[in-house]
């Protein structure tokens, strides 16, 4: 790297970050590339280290330094990690993330069911009997994702539950209310299109009453309900819609919207719990009550 | 809110905020129990409860009972509340849809400043109705199972129609006598008076309204079917 370097006149060699190095880019003193820590005396000592680190940042040795030197990660890391939640933070707040979480076990369950999985009014069944009965921990996986989806339920509403309550919803974190309004309907929009995937007969019917529903809706009922059956009735092409809607078009469509979420709980911050206060000056508190 | 009042709101947050703990490792703490919290639950759910698999799919029979996953309960006992076929579209479209909108306008129209739940009595008194009534419809709909069984007593020749009526899930939704859920389909203890036989299995053929069709069925059981029901007066 050293000799790279050399080749580059000076004025357009990297220029040190402020704080690192000699002030002097990359070019130094000893003129071999190498910087000697065995000769201190020539430079004073944490200035040589600096340096090496400086070095250290254009080879691999130093990977988190390289990766932070063209991101700049560590600046946004410590941001976040050290940004301060109000006083008063308490479990409540969790309901959240953990929502988070059980959406990332149903994204990684739903990973390995997709690998045994067929998408075909034949082949549905028999693939998920094969899964249940002969893959390894098949059941186990299963039952996750099954079960994993009645925990995300669960933890959503009590998560909206606890924003409403808190009035958490209000100045300035409206939006963030509108974006979650719209992943808990995304959200059951999954429970109903996994619900037919499995291709039992409470799937094939409860899917079948679910679309009556549909069509029963004024106006775009009928054709939404169509577009949702393809077809005159549930098979093949039900099967593969509902399957693309569930493993790609609406996980999609969350993963962004908690990214949207989630980008405006930091840039916000969570609030307080409405009955904590910021404790005021003692004349005002008086003026307050009198 | 104002501008005033957001000032005020801005202001008291970001003094909470300097009294406040910073993320880590104060609130990843207790993020980091409730994710070990949710993997065990989601893990011992699995592990005691499985994922069993029901009959394979069959349009020629309906030996299941259409049920939804039961977070969609509520929805489907609404259904039941309003039973009405005028008011069926109000139950399945009209109400969720209204409720969808409602949840999210509630910062546009709430524009209430205060948070604490004491001072906000409308909010307080419609949230928890909301959630007891949720519950509510939700543990209607766990219990109400399907009979299998229709007790009222037939002729010989009709046997058969009452056989496959009761194993059809027609109970599910329909009531026979004592047998039966009332709702979310009409009673059918008199359906032969109100409707014409070819009324009848026309209605098994199309499946009117939210109802599955049973066209799928064999034609001497949808026969047995058409027959019984065009009994009943």
């Amino acid at each position: 790297m050293p000799d790279i370097e050399k080749l580059i006149p000076p004025p357009l060699r990297r220029p040190a970050k402020p704080g690192e190095g000699n002030g002097n880019g990359n070019g130094n003193g000893n003129g071999n590339g190498v910087v000697d820590l065995r000769q201190p005396t020539e430079k004073n000592g944490s200035a040589a280290t600096e340096e090496l680190k400086g070095k250290l940042k254009d080879s691999p040795a130093d990977v988190v330094g390289w990766v932070d030197e063209r991101t700049g990660a560590s600046n946004i890391v410590t941001a976040l990690a050290l940004r301060k939640v109000p006083k008063g933070t308490n479990w409540f707040y969790t309901l959240g993330s953990a929502t988070m979480f059980a959406f990332i076990c149903q994204a990684l369950t739903g990973v390995f069911l997709a690998m045994y999985y067929t998408p075909s009014p034949v082949e549905a069944y028999a693939s998920i009997t094969y899964l249940t009965n002969e893959v390894f921990l098949g059941e186990f996986v299963r039952g996750m994702h099954k079960w994993g989806a009645t925990v995300m339920i669960i933890l959503i509403f009590m998560h909206m539950a606890r924003t409403f309550f808190f009035g958490a919803y209000k100045y300035p974190r409206e939006l963030n209310w509108v974006i979650g309004v719209v992943l808990i309907i995304l959200t059951l929009v999954m429970g109903l299109t996994g619900y037919l995937l499995p291709f039992d007969q409470r799937s094939f019917w409860a899917t079948e009453v679910a679309n009556n529903i549909t069509a029963s809706g004024p106006f775009v009922g009928p054709y939404l309900a169509d577009f949702l059956r393809a077809g005159p009735e549930i098979g093949a092409t039900t099967i593969q819609r509902f399957y693309a809607i569930h493993m790609l078009l609406v996980p999609g469509l969350i993963i962004g919207l908690i990214g949207a979420h989630l980008f405006l709980v930091v840039k916000l911050g969570t609030t307080a719990p409405p009955w904590v206060h910021a404790s005021k000056p003692k004349s005002l508190r008086r003026k307050d009550v009198g | 809110m104002n501008r005033h009042e957001k000032e005020e709101y801005l202001r008291e947050y970001e003094q909470l905020k300097k009294k406040g703990k910073p993320f880590f490792p104060y609130a990843i703490a207790k993020d980091g129990v409730m994710f070990v919290l949710v993997a065990l639950i989601i893990v011992v759910m699995s592990l005691m409860l499985g994922a069993e698999q029901g009959p394979k799919a069959d349009p020629t029979t309906t030996s299941y009972v259409p049920r939804p996953e039961w977070y969609f309960f509520f929805l489907f006992e609404l259904l039941k509340v309003l039973k009405p076929p005028w008011l069926t579209p109000v139950a399945t479209i009209g109400i969720p849809t209204l409720c969808m909108v409602l949840l999210l306008l509630l910062p546009f129209y709430d524009r209430n400043p205060e948070r604490r739940l004491t001072r906000r009595p409308i909010a307080a008194i419609s949230g928890f109705f909301v959630i007891i009534a949720m519950a509510y419809l939700t543990f209607l709909g766990a219990n109400a199972g399907s009979p299998t069984e229709i007790e009222a007593k037939v002729p010989a020749s009709l046997e058969e129609g009452k056989l496959v009526t009761a194993q059809s899930g027609c109970l599910a939704c329909h009531q026979i006598g004592e047998n039966g859920n009332n709702g979310p389909g009409p009673e059918l203890t008199e359906i032969g008076l109100r409707l014409p036989r070819a009324t009848i299995a026309r209605s098994l053929y199309i499946g009117p309204g939210i109802m599955p069709s049973y066209a799928g069925l064999p034609k001497k059981k949808l026969d047995a079917l058409t027959e019984y029901l065009a009994s009943l007066r």
